[in-house]
């Protein structure tokens, strides 16, 4: 990687760090370990079930609300604060500065979740006291957590480039709402007729789809996930992250830095 | 070749949001700065001077003309490892020390391994702070970020320095010694180009100035020579009592005990010296006042904002 982004990227992840954004790790451990000494006295053989279903839920949630909150200040907090005058005044290109705020916020959700990973697994062995090969999906849905965040990230990057910090943070919110329906969405498509038809659509084509991305319930109760969506979906977060991502570096490559 | 090359830079904003009115923040700018000049940048508040900056350092984008650092177009990204640049009210990332700061600026532009750890002490030592490397700069004062600023402008020893108000937050002594800094590294061989609304800094550093207001250029020279076309002033001052026959020239008078003093434009010193000689009043002293970039800054805004009202 560019040398430049990776020092833009390394000093996002440390100002979270020391903002102590990973403090959040805190009320997710104590949240988890309630949850499974609860759970283990009285749930009967669906304690995995639950922890699992209680882990990842709360994992995709704590990092959606990281991702959008720090997501939505990286660029409006840098021209409010005017640190980006003495940033883009050296030789750093303005899509350098976007793709290395975007690498460092990634970087920062994915250590997070790395360690609340560790903590839903450890609570996982507190109720079963043993792994067991299907316990392997948890990991695959946990990568597609981080799928959801990093199209997140983009998104409130993109947001942020031309819009106010709130209104960044009600529209990634809400598009993270509408795409957790999208396939409802779709499912409504296919009953509307004529222009409402094409319409809703349209925009279930166009909010990410966070459906497809979130087989929390699928994993709780031991299903395999095929090597054919994991693709997919890897495919489709990573195509839809760049292209918000590029959306974020063309508005931003046009706006005067008042 | 002037190090710096601003040719007929402008910049209209539009302001409102339902109906969108252009507003004018620079009028076509032309200006050349010479290699190794300290170069002022004068005008009161939101006279355009930081605009014009912000379009050096391509932050803001022209709706007009261009302009050229070394040869090179401001956006060329190869002339960014060659400028420094210090923006007004500096404020940087609070969270790191200014240390670490300094060693992310210095990487960005290019340094790294041990030269930028001894790059980064040395300049600490420079702006004055050497002992506050490892201390975080949401611990430090306004006149001290100012320090720091400037460190980051000069770190990676770039050949041209732009500094936007930079004598703003720091005290006497610190004045002083960013002057002294600033004839350091016109004697080091590189160009200053420095915006303010402090005259006298401006008149004691600069070679040449330029004098801005209403985003329109009022003129551009070295500061004798603006100073040389301000019309005299003298000062008289006598033994006794105000003259209402002074008062009539218009002529404003200070009394201190006895004494009075005042001060009026050259061509009224016949007719004040008779007076003062018919009323028989002692006549202490008569003294040229000597010409200030302030008296020309003052009578240059005044002469734009006549011109203004004339056309409005």
């Amino acid at each position: 990687m560019n040398t430049r982004i990776t020092h833009i990227a390394s000093n996002t992840f440390r100002e979270a760090v020391r903002d102590r954004v990973l403090y959040n790790l805190i009320a997710f451990a104590v949240l988890l370990s309630g949850a499974a000494i609860l759970v283990g006295q009285i749930s009967i053989e669906i304690e995995k079930l639950v922890v699992i279903n209680l882990g990842l839920t709360a994992v995709s949630l704590f990092g959606i609300v990281i991702s959008i909150f720090i997501g939505i200040g990286l660029v409006s907090k840098e021209i409010e604060k005017r640190t980006l005058y003495t940033v883009l005044s050296r030789p750093v290109r303005r899509w350098e500065f976007i793709v290395g705020k975007f690498f460092g916020l990634a970087g920062t959700l994915v250590v997070n979740t790395f360690f609340m990973a560790i903590g839903v697994f450890g609570a996982l062995f507190y109720v079963a006291h043993k792994f067991q090969a299907s316990d392997s999906w948890v990991l695959v849905a946990l990568y597609f957590i981080v799928l959801q965040f990093l199209i997140i990230c983009a998104l409130a990057l993109l947001f942020s480039s031309f819009s106010s910090p709130l209104l960044s943070a009600v529209f990634a919110f809400s598009l993270f709402v509408i795409g957790s329906f999208s396939e409802d969405l779709r499912g409504f498509a296919q009953m509307a007729t004529g222009a409402t038809r094409w319409l809703v659509t349209g925009v279930s084509y166009l909010v990410p789809n966070f459906s497809a991305l979130n087989i929390i319930a699928s994993v709780a109760h031991g299903r395999p996930v095929s090597g054919q969506l994991i693709l997919h979906n890897s495919a489709y977060a990573l195509l839809y992250s760049a292209m918000a991502l590029s959306a974020a570096i063309l508005i931003f490559q046009r706006r005067n830095l008042k | 070749m002037p190090t710096i090359e601003i040719l007929g830079l402008e910049k209209t904003y539009t302001v409102g949001f339902w109906r969108k009115k252009p507003k004018r923040a620079l009028h076509p700018l032309t200006l050349a700065i010479e290699d190794g000049e300290i170069f002022g940048f004068l005008g009161p508040n939101g006279a355009g001077k930081t605009t014009t900056l912000k379009m050096l350092m391509g932050l803001v984008f022209p709706t007009g003309g261009s302009a050229r650092i070394l040869g090179m177009d401001v956006n060329d990204p190869r002339v960014k490892a060659q400028i420094g640049f210090l923006p007004e009210q500096p404020y940087f990332y609070d969270y790191l020390t200014a240390r670490e700061l300094l060693e992310y600026y210095g990487r960005l532009s290019g340094l790294g391994g041990k030269d930028l750890s001894g790059r980064v002490q040395q300049m600490l030592g420079r702006v004055g702070l050497p002992e506050m490397g490892g201390v975080q700069l949401r611990k430090f004062s306004k006149g001290m970020l100012q320090r720091v600023g400037i460190a980051q402008a000069i770190l990676h020893d770039p050949k041209v320095v732009f500094f936007d108000e930079p004598m703003s937050g720091l005290d006497p002594m610190g004045r002083r010694e960013l002057r002294d800094l600033m004839e350091q590294l016109k004697q080091e061989g590189k160009t200053v180009f420095f915006s303010t609304h402090i005259l006298s800094d401006a008149e004691t550093l600069c070679d040449r100035v330029a004098v801005i207001h209403l985003g329109e250029l009022r003129g551009v020279g070295a500061v004798a020579q603006l100073t040389s076309n301000v019309h005299g002033k003298v000062e008289v001052v006598w033994q006794g009592v105000v003259l209402a026959a002074l008062k009539a020239l218009g002529v404003e008078c200070h009394v201190t005990g006895d004494t009075v003093r005042a001060v009026l434009a050259e061509e009224n010193l016949d007719a004040a010296i008779d007076v003062v000689r018919r009323e028989r009043m002692r006549l202490i002293s008569v003294t040229p006042v000597r010409n200030t970039l302030e008296q020309y800054f003052v009578e240059s805004l005044k002469h734009s904002e006549k011109s203004a009202g004339s056309v409005a």
